[in-house]
């Protein structure tokens, strides 16, 4: 350890960074504008929903679902969560999961599909990782109730 | 070829088609987000290059496993590092890993054409997520080190041919973290009287006692599927015969599905064995399952 570290200046410059993007960004229009607006998150949500219900791992906790509401309840979701003239007008997410023994990795596939389904629609990384961040925080009320 | 060496590329022939042969029949062992499963330290720890970080090899979450194996090469002007090995984890909680490393010192013009060690690896995730809740993932883990030959470790002061390397370190995900990209930061703590990670041996005639040293990473997660990033490591500087120095590198990680990763660096290594100023180019492949 005999020489001067550069790098732990950038480093430090990174933990800096993160210390600001720590705390759950603020809905910005952006967000909603790289989704494409609400014709864009109807159509990531239809996509969305599609390849839920053909991953084998997860569908059976939406055999039962009625599936134009949830479609309905999720554009307004997501479109509230990113900054978009939306109110969700469904129940909270600890209600509407309890009792559903989700687990992480089930959690993780949906992720994953709305990812893909974002990346179908060409949305912006940016904008993908916005919503992700605000999404993200919902997890605890989801899984293992 | 020697017996030695037919046997070492029956070996990592072996490991390079296994987890093909298994990522054909694995189930539910990709509950992890595509990237958080990282790369392979040439130590066999799950983590960046040089780095470990606190998650566990493969994308099993709770309730699953899986494991990696990789495939490890540093070129530098004077030398060459191979590493090869294999890790696995149970239900994203403890993670146990093999590897071995080979350093070709032939530049040298020594009668010994190369220095080897073989590293065992446990890792206990203690607390917190990767990517979700209150807590970054934290993890402890101890590395058990030994020299396949002391000869030449011997001859230039170090005193031991095997040691235990304690290390805890914090890795976090931030979504968005960075201008819209998910930014990755790990940092560790390590406590190390390795010589060279332990090529040249444990402790020596300058000092001999364990040293506390940090290691930390940062990366960018450029798009769900490409990384960039810089990981520095600070390490002991025990011989006398010659100096040696932190090392750092800056990474790019390709990780186009859930069973390869592929990670390329330019590493600054820093004098090793009185040759200076080895810069080196890294190539490491990943294979999860």
């Amino acid at each position: 350890m005999r020489r001067a570290r550069p790098t732990l200046a950038a480093i430090g410059l990174a933990l800096s960074l993160a210390i600001a993007g720590c705390a759950t960004p603020a809905p910005t229009r952006s967000t909603y504008d790289g989704l494409g607006g609400t014709p864009g998150i109807e159509a990531i949500v239809e996509d969305l929903l599609w390849r839920i219900l053909e991953d084998a791992r997860i569908n059976r906790h939406f055999a039962d679902a009625d599936i134009p509401r949830l479609h309905r309840l999720l554009v307004e979701q997501i479109c509230a969560e990113a900054g978009g003239p939306c109110v969700y007008s469904g129940e909270s997410m600890e209600a509407s999961h309890a009792g559903r023994q989700i687990t992480e990795a089930e959690f993780n596939a949906l992720v994953e599909h709305l990812v893909d389904a974002m990346e179908a629609r060409q949305v912006p990384v940016a904008a993908q990782n916005r919503l992700l961040a605000r999404l993200a925080p919902m997890r605890g009320d989801i899984i293992r109730r | 070829m020697s017996d030695r060496a037919a046997g070492a590329k029956a070996c990592l022939l072996a490991l390079a088609v296994l987890p093909w042969v298994l990522a054909g029949t694995a189930q539910a062992r990709d509950g992890r987000l595509l990237a958080t499963g990282g790369a392979s330290t040439v130590e066999g720890s799950a983590g960046g290059g040089i780095v470990p970080w606190a998650t566990l090899a493969g994308y099993g979450e709770r309730g699953q496993s899986g494991g990696t194996a990789f495939l490890t090469r540093v070129e530098a002007r004077d030398y060459a590092l191979d590493a090869f090995g294999a890790a696995y984890a149970w239900n994203n909680r403890f993670e146990l890993s093999v590897a071995r490393q080979r350093l070709d010192i032939g530049s040298l013009g020594l009668p010994l054409r190369a220095l080897e060690q073989d590293i065992l690896g446990a890792k206990l995730r203690l607390a917190g997520d990767l990517v979700y809740g209150d807590l970054p993932q934290v993890s402890l883990g101890l590395q058990y080190k030994r020299n396949r030959d002391f000869t030449l470790p011997g001859a230039v002061g170090a005193r031991d041919r095997d040691d235990l390397e304690p290390y805890l370190v914090a890795s976090r995900l931030f979504l968005a973290g960075a201008g819209g990209r998910h930014l990755l930061l790990n940092l560790g703590v390590r406590g190390t009287r390795a010589n060279q990670m332990g090529l040249l041996g444990f402790g020596g005639d300058r000092r001999d006692r364990r040293e506390w040293v940090l290691e930390g990473s940062a990366a960018v997660l450029v798009n769900p599927r490409w990384a960039v990033g810089l990981e520095y490591r600070q390490k002991p500087d025990n011989l006398g015969f010659a100096a040696e120095h932190d090392w750092w590198d800056a990474f790019v990680g390709w990780f186009p599905n859930k069973h390869v990763a592929v990670v390329a660096a330019w590493a600054d290594l820093g004098d090793i064995a009185g040759q200076p100023g080895q810069r080196a180019a890294y190539l490491s492949l990943q294979w999860s399952y």
